[in-house]
């Protein structure tokens, strides 16, 4: 049974054109799920509306997302946020716009556990502390009074993936989380990422626009355009054969240093116009049905 | 002469200002420790590394937007190192910048148009609105997008702004700073194909800053490999990639993740 299931998610601008386009998908418990595609695809738009965290100027208009046995979409807001606290957890892009540059590390860790999950300050401290250890912070009680100007970007990022983890949460939306840094650091993060995920047991909606990255971290993926899941497969045949025309001048446009010729192609007119027609298809055939 | 620029032992250090005592300067922190190399004319050079190893630093000490503080830097038999404002102004025009993030260097307020014949203008150019719809052909952006504003525009588009506004003063040297990092994959091979064929036919020498060594494989004859401020290797592409010398340049390589699910990191 999957931990994470969202059948037919359709969301659109209120008043505006669709975002999501029944988008349905599957996320196994300890699994990595891609989501792929170009900026605007809607990719991150599915996280925030797994976490409830859609902006007010976007409404789901149908479909389920069925999380740990119970429809999100059902429940009475309160609830849905309790389930979605108690249950999920965040790994955002951007680090220093994630952390408050006001307050020190620690309580942007604990101050969760405390006033939401009732933790004395003690034990999530100790808490705080061993996960900054697990994600290779050398001095967690230093880091602890620090300030988030006074660490570097991969830092920072080892902090929001300790903090994702604080309250042993079941599914954890990864949104672009090493977009910001470089090559070197970005390979570590998604170790570490990946290390915790395996020793915690727990589900990974990773969104990304690199499918090198998909390609070392995920099992599964979804390929977005404008809202409409065009492919939904597992990694190992994505890689042996996209099943999607869009989806293999995706993957042909994913730079390769190994093999210059191939890699860096534009994704052809001919399939953009392909895709856009399988997008107004859609539109066309939801009016009816 | 063969090379456009010639940098001789080019040293930079920069106030730490993190550091900076109530009263009195702040100590300085060198950026770049001695850097020695030449960018022969027409050639796309890559200048690649880490965050914070320098390459930034040295792209702007190249078009002289930092004054090093030893060293020489020539540009075309010029001294550029110590040039006061007034003596790099008439040589300005030759050496242009695109930069990373174009929803920050373009004006939200300005049409694509007048972004583009700004720097025309104060270069005293004649036929100016020639030269922009010249510029917007060379990119690949219709005439008409000259009267629409940056935001109107997609990532990839504005980039082509800021390679529009470069070459329009024809330049012969244009440093892009991380010009693709922003982009979706599908815009980035596009922009890379038009530097590619911009290069060709204008004659220009580039100097491409990436952190993405697959990019500069692509684009760049020769590379930079800069770490901590200091040049680990500088040779030609193809035997970079081949036979990496440096236990960073290795690194980098090994860090870029490839699209074969075969070499999981998990």
């Amino acid at each position: 049974m999957s931990f994470l299931s969202i059948r037919n998610l359709s969301v659109r601008l209120r008043k505006g054109p669709p975002l999501l386009r029944a988008v349905s998908l599957e996320v196994a418990a300890a699994q990595v799920h891609g989501l792929v595609g170009e900026s605007g695809a809607g990719k991150s738009m599915i996280g925030k509306a797994v976490l409830g965290i859609l902006p007010p100027s976007v409404e789901v208009t149908g479909g389920e997302i069925w999380l740990d046995g119970v429809d999100l979409l059902r429940l009475p807001a309160r609830v849905r946020r309790q389930k979605i606290g108690a249950t999920c957890a965040l790994i955002p892009q951007d680090p220093l716009t994630a952390l408050n540059p006001s307050h020190r590390i620690g309580p942007q860790i604990t101050d969760r556990l405390v006033d939401i999950l009732g933790w004395t300050r003690a034990d999530a401290d100790a808490r705080a502390r061993d996960l900054l250890a697990e994600v290779q912070i050398a001095d967690p009680d230093r880091v602890m009074r620090s300030y988030p100007h006074e660490l570097s970007g991969g830092m920072r990022q080892r902090i929001l993936i300790a903090s994702a983890f604080a309250a042993e949460p079941k599914l954890i939306v990864a949104d672009e989380p090493t977009t910001a840094l470089d090559v070197t650091v970005q390979k570590q993060i998604l170790k570490l990422i990946g290390g915790m995920q395996a020793r915690h047991g727990t589900a990974l909606l990773f969104v990304t626009h690199d499918l090198g990255v998909v390609s070392k971290v995920c099992q599964r993926l979804s390929v977005l355009y404008s809202g409409l899941v065009v492919e939904d497969t597992s990694v190992a045949d994505f890689f042996a054969a996209p099943g999607h025309p869009y989806s293999a001048a995706l993957l042909a446009a994913t730079p390769k240093y190994t093999d210059p010729a191939a890699g860096l192609q534009p994704v052809p007119d001919a399939v953009i116009a392909a895709v856009r027609a399988e997008v107004a298809a859609f539109d066309a055939g939801g009016a009816h049905g | 002469m063969a090379d456009l620029y010639q940098v001789q032992d080019l040293h930079l250090s920069l106030a730490d200002m993190t550091a900076r005592p109530l009263m009195g300067a702040a100590p300085r922190i060198e950026i770049l420790k001695g850097l020695s190399f030449s960018i022969p004319r027409g050639e796309v050079v890559g200048i690649v590394g880490g965050s914070g190893s320098g390459k930034s630093t040295l792209g702007r000490a190249l078009v002289r937007l930092l004054q090093p503080s030893g060293g020489q830097v020539l540009f075309d038999g010029t001294d550029i190192t110590h040039l006061t404002e007034a003596g790099l102004r008439p040589l300005r025009r030759r050496f242009q910048m695109i930069f990373q993030d174009p929803m920050s260097s373009l004006n939200p307020r300005h049409r694509v148009g007048t972004i583009i014949a700004e720097p025309l203008r104060l270069h005293r150019f004649d036929a100016i609105a020639d030269r922009v719809a010249r510029a917007l052909d060379h990119v690949g952006l219709p005439a008409g997008f000259a009267a629409r504003f940056p935001h109107e525009l997609s990532g990839g588009q504005r980039q082509r702004v800021g390679i529009a506004r470069a070459i329009a003063l024809e330049p012969d040297f244009i440093l892009a700073d991380e010009i693709v990092s922003g982009l979706d994959v599908s815009s980035q091979a596009q922009v890379l194909n038009l530097l590619e064929r911009l290069v060709r036919d204008l004659g220009l020498t580039l100097a491409f800053i990436s952190h993405d060594l697959s990019v500069i494989r692509r684009l760049c004859q020769q590379t930079i490999v800069l770490h901590h401020g200091r040049i680990v290797e500088n040779r030609p592409t193809a035997e970079l990639f081949a036979d990496p010398q440096d236990a960073y340049t290795r690194d980098l390589l090994d860090a870029i993740p490839l699209p074969d699910p075969a070499q999981r990191w998990l």
